[in-house]
């Protein structure tokens, strides 16, 4: 019962988080601009295309009426149409979202997969050289701009080492070769369940760069977390009974201690998403890879303000629904948190 | 309670902040990557603080062209090489300290001094007061922070001082949320109820006794998010959102280098670099400080 009490407090926090979200992205993109006409049309506009434009986005109404119509047409799904693009905002965004995504997991999936052993390994050997070495490598990776570790790993593992793709998402030439049918829009998936070896080779090897890019920042800070709750969770006296029963310290370590430490970090893998998220940008950048950081990018220098509304608040809500999530699966490990 | 516990928290809350300063310096004389990391910071502030005295040629580092020099690799004369303009890089990312640094240790103070007071109002007065305040920041925190300075700055149009005051906007709640979390621990300290029983008025209070007892949190969060901004600035340099050309900057200079970097890495190696080196000095910086003084303990 309090379980469901936790829940639906927790969704109702959430929308009027999400009614507040909407209210900043209309005052930004809205009002901010001293005139949202003007910059609609471009720098060459006439006074009597300002007054049109000025007159079809409403401009000429009252704020909260101005407001009320943004909201409806939200509801209905339209975000606008991208002045850069001339097409629906929301099919811009919806057609650009499995490459983000798929480049976004593989980063997280990477984060996770080393940070969460590189913080245990911290604990373990708390103040030994291990630790410090793990120390200073996790905060070397929060250190270092997405936008310049993309370009010495390019330099690196296409220049020098000629390893790995330089950029893009799959090699030109695959179209002819062994082309991706396009199913979910993950191009590891679809290569998967298709069958098609030679293209899952061809992208697994063009992800791996901008999703090690991307995973660095995440690395650090789940390394970080992973090593303060298991810190935490090794002084407490079940464990101490453990080891009084003489159960090894590996045991210890990575089935008592790491299952009860997993939910802080979990926290943190929540709020490294929208780290990530954004990180994309820059990565997306670097190497051509043609998600919605690209086009995010595209927008914000091109004053594109329906694109630059839509992907705000799109990037808030993912934001805010990764955070409910992340708290609902902590409630659900760990029941004593919804009882708070 | 006897008359000279009403008078000792006054005096204990000087002593402390004295005591937390020497306490800090301490901690960071010990500390050998702390030593090394403060050098770093005040090495690269001096020269920031005096870019035209140190740059070798610093009109080319403020964005003079010089076209009979493009392009020319790290030597004895141009130690990190020139730029497809034919500017001195060495002189160009020591003008670049200046918007790549000093900005946002600016930011970080603005927005220190709007979410401070604002956090201790929230912490102190309770009821609606902090209902209202602390609604306020969740709406700022619901954004990814970087993506809401994007949009306020592309908003408001791009250069230097507009991803400033987008950055500003974007990160004062944290302080906001740091403070009244120790606001809320002190106000149930003696030298506050004392203060409260003798009828001294709230906003003294707030100014005399809370706000001078937030500063060592503030200060660790400060050093960390010193980091954050800055790479949140070269951030917006690099989108094209910050500093504009021919200026410099350093995440404008990367962005430039970006499409020589296979074959004249110098041009983004250098800036990048730089931008690594200030930024793992203040994490580094306050890992410790943070290790030592935790501001989180008080959330």
């Amino acid at each position: 019962m309090q379980k469901l009490e936790f829940i639906l407090r927790r969704l109702l926090s959430s929308l009027f988080v999400l009614i507040g979200v909407s209210i900043m992205t209309f005052f930004i993109a809205r009002v901010v601009p001293t005139n949202a006409a003007e910059l609609y049309i471009g720098p060459k506009a006439r006074p009597d295309d300002i007054a049109r434009v000025t007159k079809q986005l409403g401009l000429d109404k009252p704020l909260p009426v101005q407001y009320a119509i943004y909201m409806s047409e939200l509801f209905h799904g339209d975000l606008g149409v991208s002045l850069g693009t001339k097409r629906p905002v929301l099919t811009e965004i919806s057609g650009r979202l499995p490459a983000t995504l798929e480049l976004l997991i593989t980063g997280m999936f990477l984060a996770v997969l080393f940070g969460v052993p590189l913080g245990v390994l911290s604990a373990r050997w708390q103040g030994k050289l291990p630790d410090t070495a793990v120390r200073i490598l996790s905060i070397m990776g929060v250190s270092m701009p997405a936008f310049f570790l993309g370009l010495v790993l390019q330099i690196f593992f296409f220049r020098d080492l000629h390893l790995l793709p330089l950029a893009a998402r799959v090699a030109s030439d695959l179209r002819f070769t062994s082309p991706i049918k396009d199913i979910t829009g993950f191009f590891l998936i679809d290569s998967l369940i298709t069958g098609n070896w030679a293209g899952l080779k061809d992208v697994a090897l063009h992800i791996l760069l901008p999703a090690l890019t991307l995973a660095a920042y995440p690395i650090g800070l789940i390394a970080r977390m992973t090593r303060a709750s298991m810190l935490e969770v090794l002084e407490q006296d079940y464990i101490r009974t453990a080891r009084a029963y003489g159960v090894r310290e590996a045991v210890i370590t990575y089935l008592y201690a790491l299952k009860n430490a997993i939910g802080p970090t979990l926290t943190v893998v929540g709020i490294t998403f929208a780290y990530a998220l954004v990180g994309t940008f820059f990565v997306e950048i670097i190497f051509n890879w043609p998600g919605l950081g690209q086009f995010t990018v595209r927008s914000l220098l091109g004053l594109d303000y329906p694109a630059i509304m839509g992907i705000t608040l799109f990037g808030a809500v993912g934001y805010v629904l990764i955070n409910l999530i992340v708290d609902l699966l902590q409630a659900w490990i760990d029941p004593r948190i919804s009882l708070k | 309670m006897t008359m000279t516990s009403l008078e000792v928290p006054a005096l204990k809350t000087e002593e402390k902040s004295t005591r937390t300063f020497r306490h800090v310096l301490s901690v960071i004389v010990r500390d050998p990557l702390s030593l090394a990391s403060t050098i770093v910071i005040i090495l690269f502030i001096l020269i920031a603080i005096f870019a035209w005295q140190i740059a070798p040629n610093p009109l080319e580092g403020a964005g003079k062209t010089n076209v009979g020099n493009t392009m020319l690799a790290p030597s004895g004369e141009h130690p990190f090489g020139t730029d497809k303009l034919g500017r001195d890089i060495l002189s160009r990312v020591i003008m670049g300290a200046q918007p790549a640094l000093i900005v946002p240790i600016g930011v970080v103070l603005l927005a220190i001094l709007i979410g401070a007071p604002l956090g201790a109002l929230a912490g102190y007065k309770g009821g609606w007061v902090d209902e209202l305040i602390m609604r306020i920041t969740d709406l700022f925190l619901a954004f990814p922070s970087l993506l809401l300075a994007m949009a306020i700055a592309s908003a408001l149009g791009r250069g230097l001082g507009k991803a400033a005051f987008a950055l500003v906007i974007s990160w004062w709640p944290w302080y906001t949320r740091l403070v009244r979390g120790v606001t809320l621990s002190l106000k149930e300290r003696y030298f506050v109820e004392a203060a409260q029983a003798i009828g001294v008025r709230d906003w003294v209070i707030i100014w005399r006794h809370i706000l001078p007892n937030t500063i060592s949190p503030i200060l660790v969060q400060a050093t960390v998010d010193l980091g954050t901004v800055i790479l949140a600035m070269g951030g917006l340099a690099f989108l094209g959102l910050g500093t504009q050309p021919p200026s410099p900057d350093w995440g404008l200079m990367v962005s430039d280098g970006r499409t020589y970097i296979l074959t004249q890495p110098w041009i983004a190696t250098f800036p990048g670099i730089a931008i690594f080196v200030v930024v793992l000095a203040f994490n580094l910086l306050g890992d410790t400080l943070r290790d030592v003084f935790d501001p989180r303990q008080y959330r």
